[in-house]
């Protein structure tokens, strides 16, 4: 997507574009992240279900795997899994 | 277009579409039930679609000038404005002979209920054809929480903070069916599926002003901490507390879990979802016990409308 | 049902806005009725219902919604047209902010009536110069035929890709609103070839590339802090919008033969030592007080201000540059200052090496008939202070003392 330099590249109207990180890197937000324990998930995808993000997608085999760009570690996949295959991990930097 | 499609096409178990129309990296809270709300309202009507939104979380979280969070067409408009614009959207799609596309209109329960409801009444009473969905977390959340006519019965608000609201939430699905539109819905983020089906049924209905009310628990403005959402959603529904149906043709009908709970003592006691946010930790036995008063003549009257 | 065929038809102001409406091939009319305009709406709706007008009417339920469902439609491409007057004015001001914004080639038509309380239903300006910021052109018809071309002109000018701003064409309520006089109706071939369809600057409708509109951009974020530059470019495309109403106007006349003026028009003004400035239908009538007052021997020349904004400053330049007196008939006051269009008169003059001596009059306010003794005594007073000095800044006409 281009960037705007001046007013000249600005059009008529009021002209936003879809785009990822429209409010930055979110996945800085962080302070918990939610790791997945593949050998206890049943890949039922309720974690994705109920993502407010949408940062969860499906991988080649069917597990979830979660984009940790953006994930805010609100912990509601963890809370929802059935199995209690996701745990809260305190994030370290 | 910096779309975010998944591999492989249906999620066989849980047969909701995967195609996201919501870009990652949006400005909301860790947990934001208006934000999944979206999400799966988005999800459920595809790409034809074209979204009106008021001032509002909704407007003012999914990122900044020039690059935003969604990715199906917008129009930003002003706070009570949401209904006539989407009027307006309509007729000129009629008009350029533009078809098969649906208008959306998202607004928040400010946005409907309080400086929204005489654009909104107006249109449904013109029944115009758009669907419109009203995402109630039950306060003004975007200007930091301050009372709306969907605030619960002695929630604590900035513009209620001491008592909490003196009166009861207002039943904008009733007052939206007393317009005779083609359909009214309840809905709760905590039952997707069920949300998708009634959002799937209105866009099948395909004509005339389509009313979806869906209630979003806000960690910050309800008081829980943001793992819990799903969880609140869950509670309001099994405790009677908001009831999911769907009104067609004068006849209510209630769907999911609101099915058995048409029996009150199925029902679980409104105390175990009150005592979980702050918003109501203030309450006295006299508080909940009104509120379970409240409980049963909201589900008389709703059953007296769902018997033939 | 007379057939539209270039014929002269006997309309009222109310009608003659319905007949531009319906021969600009308007596709989306939302509007609410209030007094003097509802004849307007009600014309509309009967040429959408008999199927002369293949437009869809959205019966609003109040003046706010119409300007939103406007905004909705022209957002969508839709050529949109709605009606007001006074207090629905008002009650739309927030959208008017929001048209102009978004950049919208709306075309509003405006009864002018005055403001309540108490409660009126007869011609003042107060409506319109209380939208004077809000971004929208401004155009006031002296009669139902300038009232008919000005709304037509106006979309042309609108939807210039380089212009993109709504425009208001006032004309007087009840003064015109009510009043037949004879309208000449073009050949709709003859004005579709002039008006061309609206096509928009963005498909709002291609979901295939979605866009976002009037988001909110961070003030001193870098990336997203253009807030300013979007009103800078509205203001540019406000002086780009004098050049095009000047060629437009100039269009209109090589093809229908008619011209009233494009940004001001002068009569007699070219050896006049006093010109009366006036706005809508007061300004007609001024140009017949102008011969009368000839013929008592005062050189004395009328002016009609036919587009308040974007402001004529040059055309007011000039004129100032050749009299001795500037009269400034306003039919509304700013509170607390003086009338609207004289105070804005005399700023443009301010730098001038020759400054005429200017006052302005305060007349006709509520619908009170501005007589022709007010406008000679005008014309009378304007030749004392020219001999004696300005008495006064500005002065009340007709006032019951």
């Amino acid at each position: 997507m281009s960037e705007i330099k001046s007013l000249r590249d600005l059009g008529i109207w009021i002209i936003s574009k879809p785009g990822k990180a429209a409010s930055g890197i979110t996945g800085t937000w962080r302070t918990f992240r939610p790791v997945i324990n593949r050998g206890k998930c049943n890949k039922c995808m309720v974690c994705w279900l109920y993502c407010p993000e949408g940062v969860i997608s499906r991988d080649v085999n069917g597990y979830p795997r979660i984009d940790y760009e953006f994930c805010k570690g609100c912990g509601i996949c963890a809370y929802e899994c059935r199995v209690k295959a996701i745990d809260m991990v305190e994030e370290v930097r | 277009m910096d779309r975010f499609t998944y591999v492989g096409g249906f999620m066989p178990i849980l047969g909701l579409p995967e195609e996201e129309y919501m870009l990652p990296g949006y400005g909301s809270c860790p947990g934001c039930g208006l934000f999944l709300t979206t999400r799966h309202v988005l999800k459920a009507l595809g790409r034809r679609t074209l979204m009106v939104i008021p001032a509002g979380c909704i407007s003012a979280a999914p990122g900044l000038f020039p690059k935003i969070g969604f990715g199906v067409p917008t129009l930003n408009i002003a706070f009570e404005a949401t209904a006539s614009a989407a009027s307006g959207i309509a007729a000129a799609l009629k008009v350029k002979g533009i078809k098969d596309i649906t208008v959306l209109g998202v607004a928040g329960d400010g946005g409907t209920a309080d400086i929204g409801i005489q654009a909104l009444s107006a249109a449904a009473e013109r029944n115009d054809n758009f669907i419109y969905v009203c995402i109630d977390n039950e306060a003004y959340m975007n200007t930091g929480i301050q009372r709306s006519g969907t605030t619960p019965f002695r929630a604590r608000t900035t513009t209620t903070p001491v008592i909490g609201k003196l009166q009861h939430k207002k039943d904008m699905p009733l007052i939206m069916a007393a317009h005779e539109i083609p359909y009214v819905a309840t809905a709760c983020v905590s039952y997707p599926h069920d949300l998708h089906r009634k959002i799937r049924k209105a866009l099948e209905i395909g004509f005339g002003t389509r009313y979806i009310h869906i209630l979003s628990p806000c960690p910050p403005g309800w008081g829980f901490d943001a793992e819990r959402t799903i969880e609140m959603g869950r509670l309001a529904v099994e405790t009677g507390l908001f009831a999911l149906f769907e009104i067609e043709n004068f006849k209510l009908k209630f769907t999911g879990p609101s099915i058995n709970l048409i029996d009150p003592s199925k029902r679980r006691d409104v105390k175990e979802y009150l005592r979980l946010q702050r918003r109501f930790a203030h309450l006295t036995d006299g508080d909940i016990e009104e509120i379970r008063k409240w409980i049963n003549n909201k589900w008389r009257q709703y059953i007296k409308l769902s018997m033939d | 049902m007379l057939k539209m065929k270039g014929e002269v038809l006997l309309l009222t102001g109310n009608y003659s806005a319905a007949y531009a409406a319906k021969c600009s091939r308007v596709q989306v009319v939302a509007a609410y009725p209030i007094t003097p305009q509802t004849p307007c709406v009600e014309k509309i709706s009967e040429f959408v219902e008999k199927g002369e007008l293949k437009a869809e009417f959205i019966c609003v339920e109040s003046e706010h919604s119409a300007m939103s469902a406007c905004i909705g439609a022209s957002t969508c491409g839709a050529r949109t047209f709605t009606a007001t007057s006074s207090q629905g004015l008002a009650l739309m001001h927030e959208m008017l902010h929001w048209a102009s914004g978004a950049r919208l080639p709306i075309v509003l038509y405006l009864a002018n009536r005055a403001f309540a309380p108490p409660w009126n239903i007869w011609c003042d300006h107060q409506d319109s110069i209380s939208q004077r910021d809000t971004g929208w052109m401004q155009f006031y018809a002296e009669d139902n035929q300038e009232l008919f071309d000005s709304i037509i002109m106006a979309y042309r000018i609108a939807e210039d890709r380089e212009v993109m701003l709504p425009a208001m064409v006032c004309a007087d309520g009840v003064t015109l609103s009510h009043t037949v006089m004879p309208v000449e109706i073009p050949d709709q071939k003859d004005i579709d070839d002039f008006l061309p369809p609206y096509d928009p600057p963005y498909k709002f409708y291609d979901v295939d590339n979605p866009i976002i509109l009037s988001h909110l951009p961070m003030p001193n974020v870098p990336f997203s802090d253009w807030y300013t530059e979007f009103r800078y470019l509205m203001q540019e495309a406000m002086e780009k919008a004098r050049g095009k109403i000047r060629s437009v106007c100039r269009e209109f006349k090589e093809r229908f033969g008619r011209f009233h003026g494009d940004l001001i028009e002068e009569y007699r003004c070219s050896d006049a030592d006093v010109v009366v400035v006036s706005m809508g239908s007061i300004a007609s009538q001024m140009k017949y007080v102008v011969d009368l007052m000839r013929d008592e021997g005062y050189n004395v020349g009328a002016v009609k201000l036919r587009v308040l904004r974007p402001f004529p400053l040059e055309e007011i330049r000039s004129l100032a540059s050749r009299v001795k007196g500037i009269a400034v008939v306003d039919r509304d006051i700013s509170f607390g200052y003086a009338g609207a269009v004289f105070t804005e008169i005399k700023a443009a003059l301010y730098e001038q090496v020759r400054k005429p001596l200017i006052k302005g009059f305060i007349m006709g306010l509520g619908g009170r008939d501005v007589q022709i003794s007010y406008q000679k005594e005008v014309v009378r007073n304007m030749y004392e202070i020219l001999e004696k000095g300005l008495d006064k800044e500005y002065e009340w006409i007709g006032l019951r003392m």
